[in-house]
C-alpha cells in the first residue's frame, strides 16, 4: 500500500492542471495550453497506475481509503476509497483524458485553453464520483461534472448545440435532484450519517426501499441512459465536439451504471429484487428496440450513440440478474465500451474533420483514399459488433451466459442483439468505407497522420488486449463482486 | 416626574447611536462638498460603516441584553446579522460608486445619507423586541428606499417604480400595524418576549390572535416579497437605478429575515402551527410563480427580481421546518440556521449578479438586458467566469455556496417530514435552473453583440473577483458560515 493519497491526487491533479491551463489565457498561447494540458492528463494517468498495480485482489472491501472531516455540522466527510468495482474506472477515466486532449490537438483552434481545461476539470470530477464514499461528496462531484460538459457541448458543439446542451443539463439535473432528496432521507433515517458504507448496513423497510430505489433509478437511468429517458444522448452526442462525445460515451455513461452498483443494489437490496423485472424489461427494450433504431440512422454519430444505449442496456441487464457472471460481464462490458465507443467516435471525428459531414450518405469508398484508417476502423466496428477476440465479445458473452442461467427468453432476446449490433455497425461500415469513391470530398481525403494513428493504435491495443486476455481486468473484480452479491442476498427488512 | 426617568443602558445600541450621529454629520458636511469631490462623502460613509462594525465587534459578548425598557435587544443573532449587514452595505457602496458617479442626478450627498439611514432602519429592525421598534425600523428603511428609488428623477421608469413601491409599501405597513394591534388586543402587550409569555400561559383570544396573525404574515410577506405580495418586486427592481436595486435586493433581506424570526419565532411560537401553514402556501406559490415568470423575462434585472421571489420562498421552507411533531430544540435550531444560511448565501449571490450589471454599465448604458451579456466570454473571460459561478450558484449546482444553501434547507425540510414539500422545491429549482443556464448560454455560446472590451474601475474589478471567489470558496468550505448561523440561532432561541 502506498502512503501517498493517490485518490486525492487522481482527483485534484487534473483539476489543478485545468486551472493552470485556464490561466494561459487567450488563443495566442494555444500551443502552451495544449502542452500543459497533455502534461496534466499524463500526470493524472500516472498517479492512477499504482492503484491497479498495488491493488489487493483478495480484498473485496475499500482500499486506498482517505477519511477527513469536511462539513462537521452535517457529518459530511471527505471519504475516498476504491474497490474492485470502481478502481478500473478511475484508471480508464484518466486514460481517456489523455486520448481526449490528444484528439483535440489540431482540431480545436478556438478557446483552446478553455477547451482543455474543461476536459481536465471534468476528468478530476469524474474520478471524484468513482471514489467518493460519502453521499454528499458523491453528489457534489456528480452534479458539478455537468458544468464542464454543458460548456463543452454548448461552446464547441455543432449547429444545434444550444438545444442539446440544455437538454443534457436539465435531463440529468432532474434525475440528480430526486437523488439528492434520497440522500437526505437516508441521512435523516440513518441517525445523521452520510457514509455510503453505513447506508449499506442500515436496515430499511420495504416501502421506503422502493421509493429510494425509484429515486436512484431516475437519477441513474437518465445518466446510463436507459430507455425511455435516453433521448438526450443522441442529441448531446451529435452536437458535441469529438472529445465531448468520447468522454460522454467512455466515462459519463458509466457513472449511472456505477451508481446502480454503489447505491441501488446494496442500499435497497429487497427493492432491487422486487423491481428487477422492471429494470430487466427496460434493459431488453434498450437492447432490442434501440438496436433497431440504430439500424435506420443516417448520421454516423447518432448511430454510434444509439449503439451505446443498446450496449448500456446490456450492462443494466447484467446487474439485475444478481449473478457474479452477470455483474462481472457488465463491468467488463463497461470498460470495453469505454475503449470501443471512444474509438468509434474518434474515427467519426477523423472523417468529420476532413469532410465536415457526419452523414453516411456523404461517404463511400473511403478505403480507397484512407487505407490505414479503414483497417483500424474495421477493428473497432467489429469490436462494437461483439466479434470474438475483441473486448466487445467478452462482456456480452458473459452477460448472455449469465442470462441463460437466469431465464432462457431473456437470454434469447439479449443474444439477438448480437445480430442486430453486427447488422447496424457493419452496414454502416460497408456504406462508408467500401464501394466506389462517392464524391470529390472522399477523393480528396488524406490518410490519418501520426497523431491520429497513435491514438487509434493505443485504443486498438487495449481492445485486443482485453479481448484476448481479460484476466487482469476480471481478477480485480472478483472479491468485490462476490461481497456485493452476498450483501444483496441478505434482506434488509427487519 | 423626572424622578422616574432612568437613563437607559446605551451600550447595546452603541452602533445605532454612532451611525445616526454620523449620518447627520455627513449630511451637514456634504453641504460644502462639490459634486466633483463627492468621493469624500463616499469615503466618510464607508468609514462610518467600518467603525460601526468595529464597535459592534468590540461590544459583542454573547449575552442577551435588553435596553430601552425592553424595546431593544442585543443578542448574538443581532450582532452577527448586523456585522453581515455592514459588510453587505459596504460592498453595495463600492459596487455602486462608478455607476452613481456617472449619473449626475444621483451623485448627491443625499444618496449616501439615505443609504446610512436605511442601514440604521435595518439595524433597528434586527434588534427590535417590540412592535413599535419593528415599525420604527421598517419605516426608516422603507422611506429611505422610496426616496432612493426616485433619486434618478428624470427617469420615468424610476419615478413610476418609486410611486408603486411607496403605495404598496404603505399598504403593507398598514397591514402589519393592523395585525400588531390585533395581537396587542389579545395579549395586552407590544413587547415580543412579553407576548410569548402571555401566549404560553394561555387565555388569549384565539380568534383575534389568528386574525392578527394573518395580517402580520401578510405584512411580512410583502416585505420579504413572496407571492401573492410580490407585485412590487419586478417593477421596483426593474425601474430603480441598478445601484439602488442592488441595495434593495441584498441587505434588506437580512433585516426581513430578522423580523420574521423576532415576530414569528420569538414572539408567536405558540401559534407556529398556524403561521407554518400560511408560510407553506406562500413558499410554494413563490417558488412556482418566481421560477416560472423568470423564464419569460428579457431584462436581467427583472429576471433576478423573479428569482429573488423564488429564493425567498425557498428560504421560508427553512422557517417552516423548525417546529414539528417529535422535533426538539436541536431540530428547530438546525432549521432556522439553515434559513439564515440561505439568506446570507442569497445576499452574496445577488450582490455578485447586480454587481456585474453595475460593472458593465456605463454612462447612458444600463447593461440590464439579457442580450447585453451576449458573448461576454469573448470580451472578458474572467468576468464571464464569475457570472457563471454566480448563475450556477443561484441554480444550486455544486461546488458553489448556493448548493449548500439549498442542501441545508432541504435537509431541514426532510427532517421535519415534509417530503412532498422537498420534492416540490427541487422540481421548481429544476425549472429555475433553465433561466440561469440561459444567462450562461448567452455569455458562452453566443457571439458578442458589442465586441468592445470591457473597462471597469480597479476597485470594482477586485470586489467582483472577491465576491465570485467567496461564492466558490464558501461553496467548498461552507462550515464557517454554517457555524456562524448556528451560533446566532443558539443565542436567540
Amino acid at each position: 500500500m502506498s502512503t501517498y493519497p493517490l485518490l486525492s491526487l487522481a482527483i485534484w491533479i487534473p483539476i489543478l492542471a485545468g486551472a493552470v491551463v485556464l490561466a494561459t489565457g487567450g488563443d495566442r498561447n494555444a500551443p502552451l495550453a495544449r502542452i500543459l494540458a497533455l502534461f496534466g492528463a499524463i500526470a493524472g494517468f500516472l498517479v492512477t497506475i499504482p492503484l491497479w498495480t498495488g491493488f489487493d485482489v483478495t480484498n473485496g472491501g475499500m482500499q486506498f481509503v482517505e477519511l477527513k472531516g469536511w462539513i462537521i455540522r452535517y457529518n459530511v466527510n471527505y471519504h475516498l476509497g476504491v474497490d474492485g468495482i470502481s478502481m478500473l474506472f478511475v484508471v480508464l477515466n484518466a486514460f481517456i483524458t489523455i486520448i481526449v486532449v490528444a484528439a483535440g490537438w489540431e482540431v480545436i483552434r478556438e478557446k483552446v485553453a478553455q477547451y482543455n481545461a474543461a476536459f481536465l476539470i471534468m476528468s478530476g470530477l469524474m474520478n471524484g464520483i468513482f471514489t467518493s464514499l460519502d453521499g454528499v461528496l458523491f453528489y457534489v462531484f456528480f452534479e458539478a461534472s455537468l458544468i464542464p460538459l454543458y460548456l463543452i457541448i454548448g461552446v464547441w458543439g455543432g449547429p444545434n448545440r444550444v438545444y442539446a446542451a440544455f437538454k443534457f443539463f436539465l435531463y440529468t439535473l432532474f434525475g440528480s435532484l430526486l437523488f439528492l432528496l434520497a440522500l437526505i432521507y437516508l441521512f435523516v433515517q440513518s441517525g445523521y450519517s452520510f457514509s455510503i458504507l453505513d447506508w449499506h448496513k442500515m436496515p430499511i423497510p420495504l416501502g421506503p426501499q422502493i421509493w429510494l430505489f425509484l429515486a436512484f433509478l431516475v437519477a441513474f437511468a437518465v445518466k446510463v441512459p436507459m430507455w425511455p429517458v435516453h433521448t438526450w444522448l443522441p442529441d448531446a452526442h451529435v452536437e458535441a465536439p469529438t472529445g465531448g462525445s468520447i468522454v460522454l460515451a467512455a466515462i459519463a455513461l458509466k457513472l449511472g451504471a456505477y451508481g446502480f452498483l454503489r447505491f441501488s443494489l446494496p442500499i435497497a437490496p429487497d427493492a432491487s429484487h422486487e423491481l428487477s423485472s422492471l429494470v430487466i424489461a427496460l434493459s431488453l427494450v434498450a437492447v432490442v428496440y434501440i438496436g433497431f433504431v440504430a439500424l435506420v440512422q443516417e448520421d454516423m454519430k447518432k448511430l454510434v450513440a444509439y449503439s451505446s444505449i443498446a450496449h448500456m442496456g446490456f450492462v443494466t441487464l447484467g446487474f439485475f440478474m444478481f449473478s457474479a457472471m452477470g455483474i462481472e460481464g457488465a463491468l467488463v462490458q463497461m470498460i470495453s465500451h469505454g475503449f470501443v465507443s471512444g474509438a468509434m467516435f474518434f474515427c467519426i471525428g477523423v472523417m468529420y474533420d476532413r469532410v465536415h459531414s457526419r452523414q453516411i450518405a456523404d461517404y463511400g469508398g473511403v478505403v480507397n483514399t484512407m487505407p490505414k484508417f479503414a483497417a483500424l476502423f474495421m477493428l473497432f466496428s467489429m469490436a462494437n459488433a461483439g466479434l470474438p477476440a475483441t473486448s466487445g465479445f467478452v462482456g456480452e458473452f458473459m452477460i448472455i451466459l449469465g442470462a441463460v442461467k437466469f431465464n432462457f427468453w431473456v437470454a434469447f432476446a439479449a443474444a439477438s442483439s448480437m445480430i442486430i449490433g453486427a447488422a447496424y455497425t457493419l452496414w454502416m461500415y460497408k456504406r462508408v468505407i467500401f464501394g466506389d469513391v462517392a464524391n470529390h470530398h472522399v477523393a480528396e481525403l488524406t490518410d490519418i497522420n501520426m497523431r491520429e494513428f497513435a491514438i487509434l493504435g493505443v485504443l486498438a491495443f487495449c481492445t485486443l488486449w482485453m479481448g484476448l486476455y481479460p484476466q487482469p481486468f476480471t481478477e480485480v473484480m472478483h472479491a468485490s463482486v462476490n461481497d456485493l452479491l452476498r450483501h444483496v442476498a441478505i434482506s434488509k427488512i427487519q | 416626574m423626572f424622578d422616574t426617568f432612568v437613563v437607559p443602558d446605551l451600550l447595546p445600541a452603541a452602533p445605532e447611536l454612532f451611525l445616526a450621529f454620523m449620518a447627520l454629520v455627513i449630511l451637514l458636511v456634504d453641504l460644502g462638498v462639490k459634486d466633483s469631490r463627492r468621493t469624500l462623502t463616499f469615503v466618510a460613509t464607508v468609514l462610518t460603516l467600518v467603525a460601526c462594525a468595529l464597535i459592534q465587534y468590540r461590544t459583542m459578548d454573547g449575552q442577551v441584553v435588553y435596553t430601552f425598557s425592553n424595546m431593544f435587544v442585543d443578542d448574538l443573532m443581532a450582532d452577527l446579522l448586523k456585522l453581515i449587514l455592514y459588510m453587505t452595505v459596504i460592498v453595495v457602496l463600492f459596487y455602486s460608486r462608478g455607476y452613481v458617479m456617472d449619473r449626475s442626478a444621483m451623485n448627491k450627498g443625499e444618496y449616501y445619507v439615505l443609504t446610512l439611514f436605511a442601514t440604521l432602519g435595518m439595524m433597528v429592525m434586527i434588534s427590535a423586541n417590540h412592535f413599535v421598534t419593528i415599525y420604527l425600523g421598517l419605516e426608516l428603511l422603507s422611506l429611505s428606499l422610496y426616496a432612493m428609488v426616485a433619486m434618478n428623477r428624470d427617469s420615468i421608469a424610476s419615478s413610476e417604480a418609486a410611486m408603486k413601491y411607496f403605495v404598496l409599501g404603505a399598504l403593507a405597513s398598514g397591514l402589519l400595524l393592523y395585525g400588531m394591534s390585533m395581537i396587542y388586543g389579545a395579549t395586552g402587550t407590544l413587547e415580543i418576549t412579553g407576548i410569548a409569555q402571555r401566549l404560553m400561559s394561555g387565555g388569549a383570544n384565539k380568534t383575534v390572535l389568528t386574525f392578527g396573525l394573518v395580517f402580520l404574515v401578510s405584512g411580512l410577506a410583502f416585505k420579504l416579497g413572496v407571492v401573492p405580495f410580490h407585485m412590487w418586486i419586478p417593477d421596483v427592481y426593474h425601474g430603480a437605478p441598478t445601484s439602488v436595486t442592488l441595495f434593495i435586493g441584498s441587505a434588506p433581506k437580512l433585516a426581513a429575515f430578522a423580523i420574521v424570526m423576532r415576530l414569528l419565532v420569538n414572539g408567536l411560537i405558540t401559534l407556529a402551527q398556524d403561521w407554518q401553514a400560511m408560510l407553506m402556501i406562500l413558499a410554494v406559490l413563490s417558488m412556482a410563480i418566481g421560477n416560472l415568470a423568470a423564464i419569460a423575462q428579457t431584462n436581467l434585472k427583472r429576471m433576478l427580481a423573479y428569482s429573488a421571489i423564488s429564493h425567498m420562498g425557498f428560504m421560508l421552507l427553512g422557517i417552516i421546518s423548525g417546529l414539528f411533531a417529535g422535533g426538539d430544540v436541536g431540530d428547530a435550531l438546525n432549521a432556522y440556521s439553515s434559513a439564515m444560511f440561505y439568506v446570507i448565501a442569497y445576499v452574496m449571490m445577488t450582490s455578485g449578479a447586480f454587481g456585474m450589471i453595475l460593472l458593465m454599465a456605463r454612462a447612458g448604458f444600463e447593461a440590464d438586458q439579457l442580450d447585453d451579456f451576449k458573448g461576454l466570454n469573448r470580451r472578458n473571460p474572467w468576468f464571464a467566469g464569475i457570472m457563471l459561478m454566480v448563475m450556477f450558484s443561484m441554480a444550486g449546482i455544486p461546488f458553489f455556496i448556493g448548493f449548500f444553501a439549498k442542501f441545508s434547507v432541504l435537509q431541514a425540510v426532510v427532517a421535519a417530514g415534509y417530503m412532498w414539500l422537498a420534492i416540490v422545491a427541487v422540481l421548481f429549482s429544476l425549472i429555475g435552473a433553465f433561466y440561469y443556464l440561459r444567462v450562461v448560454k448567452l455569455m458562452y455560446f453566443d457571439p458578442p453583440a458589442d465586441p468592445a472590451p470591457l473597462s471597469a474601475a480597479l476597485d470594482s474589478r477586485i470586489l467582483i473577483s472577491a465576491n465570485g471567489l467567496a461564492i466558490a470558496i464558501f461553496g467548498i468550505f461552507p462550515q464557517p458560515i454554517m457555524d456562524v448561523c448556528a451560533i446566532a440561532m443558539m443565542g436567540s432561541l
